[in-house]
């Protein structure tokens, strides 16, 4: 039905807002990060500056080598495991419910109190190193969360129990999409089970991959609250992220301009994720 | 033959069942460490061991974390800021899932220009880091006087909402059977009454999914609260937070237990009665278009 | 009760024409059948009339008044969906008081309609139940009554039959007849199958790529249909089209049916089948003849004026208990006689049949329309 003046007009709270509050910011930020802003914004335009005086910042080029090193292995493990656990709850199993439910719940809980959760865990002081010493084994030594090179990997370590029941869900719905009669017809071809999977399966998982890696990347860009709360950053600077970075020299260090400049580059590296993705997806669902 | 077939079987299946239950062992880990913790002695974790259940069983970590606990400066534990994370969350939820049916209603059933750009930019919003527009939501909110305000981040978590919103009730009445609305029409009903008499009535199924899913996100959110609030406005993660990551005096683990504990519970309860409504918030969440 | 006139009609989205020029007028009472394959553009047409679809040129009037500009909620006009479309959150009563508390009738009026179309159709006993809780007959009941009850000026029925089992949709098919007859409504109806459209219509509308190709009576669409498509389309077993010659001079005309270096096969036209003929001595048409104008031809037999033997060869034979089709072989083409039930046949025997030819039509081989 051709829209008349009401649908336009209720719809357009929603459309006013979400141009003002999201896009309209956004180009105030881009704005911003071509400014010199310190504590407060300003409005002279001084040109590159600030993404240059970021790219020439220690802070920012460990925050960004961070994220590589944890968006890499955030995004292969929990797809390993995701695709591992759903392959394993798809065996037909007594209570696949409950067994669902426990790996899926990191899902429904903050970030801040998984975060307090596995900053005691992986403390050496009382966390897994305390308790084996105190069971016996003396010369046990798990202390990667206090030392400036393994921190990250707790951080990944978090991340990847937060998340995997999630990719698990995501490839369990691809896994009962496939037509039961292409397996059938494999096993009567005299495919073993993990060639089912191997050659029939897996393959036809595609979109599922592709979802999954976009939305792990995005995650993994975006995340901040887990940072704060397991490690807050340290030891030292160690586990700054992009997002941690933006936050410290938007509000804390007085650099304005940079922190908008930094944001501005981490919209850059989800629109390069997503933007491709939803396109596609748009794209699929005019013409189906 | 079938014999060797049979013990085959059985082994692997036995096998699975153990790494099955190892796994969820492990998942459970955390949840049991902070449960267990939460009741013991501060003395009693840090000379015995994490994974044990108390001895000396005790309340006093909990009760501290609600009412004594020093969140900041103040000796107030975490119940001032648990009510303020339900005063933030119910009308960020109330109008966000509003919005979301009135648009997903407006651009699946009628058509005008622009319909699908504008979708394709609510969608976009759903994933943008909010850091892009923390600086000038931040400038907004302190020239609307919601700066350090409850009512400001029922704002903000509403209008960053939306794109979630409209995406679950688009996709759903996406789906709705077009001959029933144009029953409907040809029978007499108007705009709102197609809505409120034919849509809404089928809509529970997503209208839970969206509440369930806004109200877990806006619980749980940090950023926005970490932002525009202050002390008379935390909500609960930040909260929470202050408590934990304190530098003064002790590391009272079994009050940062707790605290985290009493932050977790209204989604995991959520969760627990509604587990595949959950499930579905995050499949719609992540089938997009 | 209301006439309906449709003049004009197109319908096009962007260049793709899906509705060419449609001029259809029907009487106070009639019942209009809209038939034709899947795309012909019979169901743009409906929600055109129906007010869901907006023309791209042309004018709808109903009962003398335009309502081209009205909504679906303006017209006065009631539809029975394929579906149903029962609200599935109302109970039987709700639904079909629906359309009423709509169009802000009185609460007792509502009543009073809801019971009495309850009567109508026996569905009493169902009011108070949700639309999941009936089974499809039931529900296409409360869908018709729904409509009913609104008294509208003139009733659409979308496809309504065809999501139910075969015996159902027989009975359905009676009972809506039925109902015709006694409220003398005017309905337009739209179906893909030709039997319903025969059994049910005053006039018959066939339609192919948004093109009326004939309109009318079922006896003229069965009987003289306007062109090749028609005759194909309305009636099961299709009407036979066999390439033919007419020849000779003056008055006998003779047909011919020839392929290729087959043996020649044919009659002598009676006087009525040659007439339109005549200019065509000579060339090529297309013969149409219906399985039911062909019988065995017995021995000494002597033929009425409009009947002919015909030599075939008999290829398969499928009885269908009430009768048996058989398929033959007239000079090189395929050609289906249906016969008595209980004729014994044997296929590859060659043998002469009767043909009826008062009823032979005949187009053109090149526009594949009748010629009269």
């Amino acid at each position: 039905m051709r829209a008349g003046w009401l649908p336009k007009l209720l719809l357009s709270p929603s459309v006013i807002l979400v141009l003002v509050c999201v896009y309209g910011y956004i180009m105030f930020t881009v704005y911003l990060s071509f400014t010199a802003s310190t504590m407060m914004p300003a409005y002279e335009w001084s040109g590159t500056a600030s993404y240059q005086r970021l790219f020439r910042l220690a802070n920012w080029n460990v925050s960004v080598g961070n994220l590589a090193v944890f968006a890499t292995l955030y995004i292969l493990v929990t797809l390993v495991l995701g695709l591992l656990f759903a392959i394993l709850i798809d065996q037909q199993i007594q209570a696949e419910g409950l067994f669902r439910s426990i790996f899926l719940y990191p899902m429904a809980i903050s970030f801040i109190v998984t975060g307090t959760a596995w900053k005691w865990l992986l403390d050496p002081g009382i966390g897994l190193e305390h308790t084996m010493r105190q069971i016996g084994w003396e010369s046990f030594s798990f202390g990667w969360i206090k030392q400036a090179d393994m921190a990250i990997y707790c951080v990944v370590i978090a991340a990847v129990w937060q998340t995997t029941g999630f990719v698990m869900a995501l490839f369990l719905a691809g896994l009962r999409g496939i037509d039961g009669e292409q397996i059938s017809a494999a096993r009567v071809d005299g495919a073993r089970p993990w060639q089912i999977y191997q050659r029939i399966i897996i393959p036809q998982l595609g979109p599922v991959f592709v979802s999954a890696f976009v939305i792990l990347a995005h995650m993994a860009i975006k995340s901040y609250d887990l940072i704060i709360a397991l490690t807050n950053g340290g030891p030292g600077r160690a586990t700054w992220l992009p997002s941690v970075f933006m936050y410290q020299y938007s509000f804390t260090r007085n650099e304005m301009s940079v922190g908008a400049a930094s944001a501005v580059l981490m919209l850059a590296a989800i629109g390069v994720v997503v933007l491709p993705y939803l396109v596609n997806e748009m794209r699929k669902v005019k013409h189906g | 033959m079938a014999d060797t077939r049979d013990k085959g079987l059985v082994a692997g299946r036995i096998f699975l069942y153990l790494v099955l239950i190892f796994l969820a062992l492990l998942f459970l880990l955390p949840m049991y460490v902070m449960l267990a913790n939460s009741f013991k002695p501060l003395e009693e974790i840090r000379n015995g061991q994490l994974m044990a259940l108390p001895i000396d069983w005790t309340t006093a970590p909990w009760r501290s974390a609600w009412s004594t606990a020093q969140i900041g400066v103040q000796a107030t534990g975490l119940r001032p800021y648990f009510i303020n994370s339900f005063l933030l969350v119910i009308p960020a939820v109330a109008i966000s899932t509003m919005f979301g049916a009135l648009n997903g209603y407006i651009l699946t059933q009628f058509q005008f220009r622009g319909a699908n750009l504008l979708f394709a930019l609510m969608l976009f919003s759903v994933f943008i880091p909010f850091q892009i527009v923390l600086i000038p939501m931040a400038k907004t909110l302190g020239t609307l006087g919601l700066a350090g305000t409850v009512k400001g981040l029922v704002l903000v978590n509403s209008v960053y909402g939306i794109g979630f919103t409209t995406l679950f009730f688009r996709n759903y009445y996406a789906a709705f059977p077009v001959e029933l609305i144009r029953s409907a029409r040809m029978d007499g009903a108007r705009f709102f009454a197609v809505l409120f008499r034919i849509l809404l009535p089928s809509s529970s199924p997503i209208i839970i999914v969206t509440v369930i899913w806004q109200f877990t996100n806006i619980w749980n959110e940090f950023l926005f609260g970490a932002s525009f609030s202050d002390f008379s406005s935390f909500p609960l993660t930040v909260a929470l937070n202050n408590l934990v990551s304190s530098s003064t005096g002790v590391k009272e683990y079994n009050v940062h237990f707790a605290g985290a504990f009493i932050a977790a519970i209204p989604t995991l309860i959520v969760y627990v009665a509604s587990g595949k409504y959950f499930v579905r918030g995050l499949m719609a969440g992540s089938v997009k278009g | 009760m209301a006439t309906l006139a449709l003049d004009g009609i197109k319908k096009s989205f962007g260049p793709v024409q899906i509705l060419h020029d449609i001029s259809i007028d029907l009487k106070d009472g009639e019942f209009l059948v809209l038939v034709g394959p899947s795309g012909c553009g019979k169901s743009t047409l409906m929600n055109i009339i129906a007010g869901l679809e907006e023309p791209s040129g042309g004018a709808l009037h109903l009962n003398g008044r335009d309502i081209t500009p009205l909504g679906p909620a303006d017209r006065n006009i009631a539809m029975v969906f394929q579906s149903y479309a029962l609200y599935p959150n109302m109970t039987v009563a709700k639904n079909i008081e629906f359309p009423l508390e709509m169009h802000r009738i009185d609460r007792s009026v509502r009543a009073e309609r809801v019971a009495k179309v309850a009567k109508l159709l026996q569905i009493e006993h169902l009011l108070e139940r949700k639309p999941r809780q009936l089974s499809g007959g039931q529900r296409q009941r409360v869908a018709i009554g729904r409509a009913l009850a609104r008294e509208p000026q003139l009733y659409l029925f979308d496809e309504p039959l065809s999501n139910l089992d075969a015996q159902l949709r027989l009975d359905m098919r009676t009972e809506i007849k039925k109902l015709h007859q006694r409220l003398k409504s005017t309905i337009v109806y739209v179906t893909h199958d030709q039997i319903e459209a025969m059994t049910l219509a005053t006039r018959i509308a066939v339609m192919k790529g948004g093109v009326l190709q004939q309109l009318g009576t079922p006896y003229e669409v069965y009987n003289r249909p306007a062109n090749t498509f028609v005759a194909s389309f309305m009636g099961s077993p299709r009407m036979n089209l066999l390439q033919a010659r007419v020849s000779g001079s003056g008055g006998a005309l003779e047909l011919s049916f020839t392929k290729g270096d087959r043996a020649h096969a044919g009659f002598v036209l009676p006087a009525a089948a040659a007439a339109p003929l005549q200019p065509y001595t000579g060339r090529e048409v297309i013969a149409g003849i219906r399985a039911e104008a062909v019988s065995i031809a017995r021995k000494g037999e002597t033929l009425g004026a409009n009947q002919r033997t015909l030599a075939a060869r008999v290829e398969v034979i499928e009885p269908t208990g009430a009768d048996t089709l058989v398929v033959l072989d007239v000079a090189g083409q395929e050609f289906t006689a249906r016969l008595d039930p209980d004729v014994d046949l044997v296929p590859g025997a060659m043998m002469d049949f009767q043909i009826d030819l008062s009823k032979l039509v005949c187009f053109d081989s090149q526009t594949e329309i009748l010629l009269s």
